[in-house]
């Protein structure tokens, strides 16, 4: 019997098709919306992974904050941590902002990253032509710099930078390298900056003191054991406080993305949620009319035989069915509204079954829950009234 | 053998606001199987509450009902559905069709609610639609039918379960008095093959086909050429 009952329910969407349409309409935005962030959080996790875990695993970063005295690290003090047990080099960063001069091309206000030799040399794939910092390069606080790729670019087009002299902040700078471009999307692109001597961006253009470091150990060495040698060296270097530092492996750093890109899908999913019910209100709008229209219907129904039960089953399963079919569609739409983001925003994209189940889940839920309302209606008429009503 | 239906004091109220309205008052009739029996009376007499009584879509205030049998009293809606389904044939004034379906689906509805099995359905609404003489008709829908062949389709959907009891109500109330004669025809027609039948009516002509004929007016029941129920003051017998 209960193939005839779901042959009534598709019946009658097919009848009703502009309304059946727009109730299911609905529902595919309400889903879509939800899938399309779920999907687009995966993409944006995944590939924050990916690019994280690149960097290798062997480092740990310091990030300073530094007291009203001592804002930031010395040069002994860096020397003093490259001496610790198992660290093989220490790369500092120190930041600044500067105008940019080359030939006719002027751009103000451009990022200046201070770096180290070692940041160079823990990473080979950085540098695209000429060459990266050197031990002298620091030593003498030379003028020379490395440009990014979009720099590159807008001052240079096609040709190589290297060997041209620019002007930053109204020094002269040899170019002695390019840097790689790092992709489309990432936290710590250095595409827009201009990489210098970290000493030479603190004191020649007016940068921070170094406020975050890289600290490399050794492959393999017990990272918390590297970690607490390295609280410990900071806390004696800003006099025995340790709440103006903070120390991250990859792992912490991976998690905390993890968790701020979760919380931010969840949320966003949340609000998407929203007009997901806004769509299961329409179906109970829908199922309610539709019961009015058909109170005749029921009533005869019910005096041809038909149980509670077999009209309460019509009606459910008919709002089910919408359901299920906006569920469906907005899997589809919200797949290509994921896809199209992540070819935009440039990061990976993968269907992942987790969004697709609950999407599913949800949207029969949604069918069970404004459904059950309107059917119970429908099952509860009482047959004399029903078939009165002309 | 039992009478096929017994109503014993039945009382049928309606709440009107404050007030109560009473449709029935101590109705007692017995109906024997294979009679074609029509009840009659003008309208707001309380005819159709009566009929929603024996036709288990209604349950009296007070009195007993047997039906084939059964105690027709404090049923749960799915039993009252059951009984509907096996034991009473509908036959309303306005055919109630549902338009959406052809005829064939029409008087299949039933069957679909009785469980059976789609070649079992087939073989007894085609075997019916044979009978009411509308094979041809099978493919159309109700607004491709006359409302002679509307009415037939229903008196097919009817009996198609081989009910008991067909219960029609003011069967030819919308239909021209050549049209109505041929459905009277075909209802003594069934009543003959040993089928027991109950017309509702108002039209004297109508009640006059059946063989015996029962009077309400006001409520109150009387047996043709009888008294109205003027044995006793019941104001006791209904609670």
């Amino acid at each position: 019997m209960l193939k005839e009952i779901l042959k009534m329910s598709v019946d009658n969407i097919v009848h009703n098709k502009t309304r059946s349409f727009l109730t299911i309409l609905g529902i595919v935005i309400g889903v879509g919306s939800i899938i399309a962030l779920m999907l687009m959080g995966d993409g944006a996790t995944s590939s924050i992974q990916s690019q994280l875990s690149g960097l290798g695993g062997n480092k740990l970063t310091v990030s300073i904050t530094g007291t009203p005295i001592k804002s930031g690290l010395s040069e002994q003090d860096l020397q003093g941590m490259a001496t610790l047990n198992n660290v093989t080099a220490v790369s500092p960063s120190t930041s600044a902002r500067s105008s940019v001069v080359y030939g006719d091309t002027a751009k103000k206000n451009v990022s200046i990253a201070g770096r180290s030799y070692s940041f160079f040399e823990a990473d080979s794939s950085l540098l695209k032509a000429g060459r990266g910092l050197s031990r002298l390069d620091i030593e003498n606080r030379s003028h020379v710099a490395l440009l990014g790729s979009n720099l590159t670019m807008e001052l240079f087009g096609n040709k190589s930078p290297v060997g041209a002299n620019i002007t930053l902040g109204g020094r002269e700078f040899l170019v002695v390298g390019a840097l790689a471009s790092s992709g489309g999307f990432s936290f710590s692109s250095l595409d827009d900056s201009v990489v210098v001597p970290y000493n030479t961006a603190e004191r020649a253009l007016g940068g921070t003191r170094v406020n975050s470091i890289d600290v490399f150990f050794t492959e393999g060495s017990p990272v918390t054991e590297v970690k607490a040698a390295l609280k410990v060296r900071l806390t004696t270097v800003f006099d025995g406080r340790n709440d103006v530092f903070s120390i991250f492996n990859q792992q912490d750093m991976l998690d905390m993305m993890e968790t701020v890109t979760a919380t931010m899908t969840m949320l966003l999913a949340g609000i998407a949620a929203i007009s997901l019910l806004v769509g299961g209100i329409g179906i109970m709008n829908m199922m309610l009319v539709s019961v009015t229209e058909r109170t005749n219907e029921i009533g005869l129904r019910k005096s041809l035989g038909a149980e509670p039960l077999h009209i309460m089953l019509q009606f459910l399963i008919e709002a089910v069915i919408i359901c299920l079919l906006g569920g469906f569609l907005g899997i589809i739409l919200g797949g290509l509204l994921a896809y199209a983001g992540s070819l935009l925003i440039g990061f990976e994209f993968a269907i992942t079954a987790f969004p697709i189940i609950l999407a599913f889940g949800f949207s029969v839920a949604v069918g069970l829950i404004f459904g059950i309302a309107p059917a119970r209606k429908a099952s509860n008429l009482n047959p004399i009234d029903a078939l009165r009503y002309v | 053998m039992s009478a096929l239906l017994s109503l014993a004091n039945i009382c049928k109220s309606y709440a009107m606001g404050e007030e109560e309205y009473e449709v029935l008052h101590d109705v007692n009739l017995t109906i024997e199987r294979g009679e074609l029996i029509s009840i009659f009376g003008p309208s707001g007499s309380g005819k159709t509450t009566l009929m929603n009584i024996i036709g288990c879509l209604d349950v009296p205030t007070s009195g007993e009902y047997v039906l084939d049998g059964t105690l027709v009293a404090d049923l749960e809606p799915r039993q009252l559905a059951r009984i509907r389904n096996k034991k009473i044939g509908f036959v309303f004034q306005n055919f109630q069709l549902l338009p959406r379906l052809n005829t064939f689906s029409n008087v299949e509805l039933p069957l679909i609610y009785s469980g059976l099995k789609a070649a079992e359905r087939r073989q007894r609404v085609l075997g019916m639609l044979e009978l009411v003489g509308l094979s041809h008709k099978a493919e159309s829908f109700p607004n491709q039918l006359s409302g002679g062949q509307q009415q037939r389709v229903a008196i097919a959907r009817s009996m198609v379960t081989e009910p008991s009891i067909i219960l029609a109500d003011e069967p030819t109330g919308a239909l021209d008095q050549k049209t109505g004669q041929q459905i009277m025809d075909l209802f003594r027609q069934f009543n003959q093959a040993g089928r027991t039948i109950i017309m509702i009516t108002h039209d004297p002509i109508v009640a006059a086909i059946a063989k015996r004929t029962v009077r309400i007016l006001d409520g109150r029941l009387s047996e043709e050429g009888g008294a109205i129920n003027a044995k006793r003051d019941t104001e006791d017998v209904c609670r």
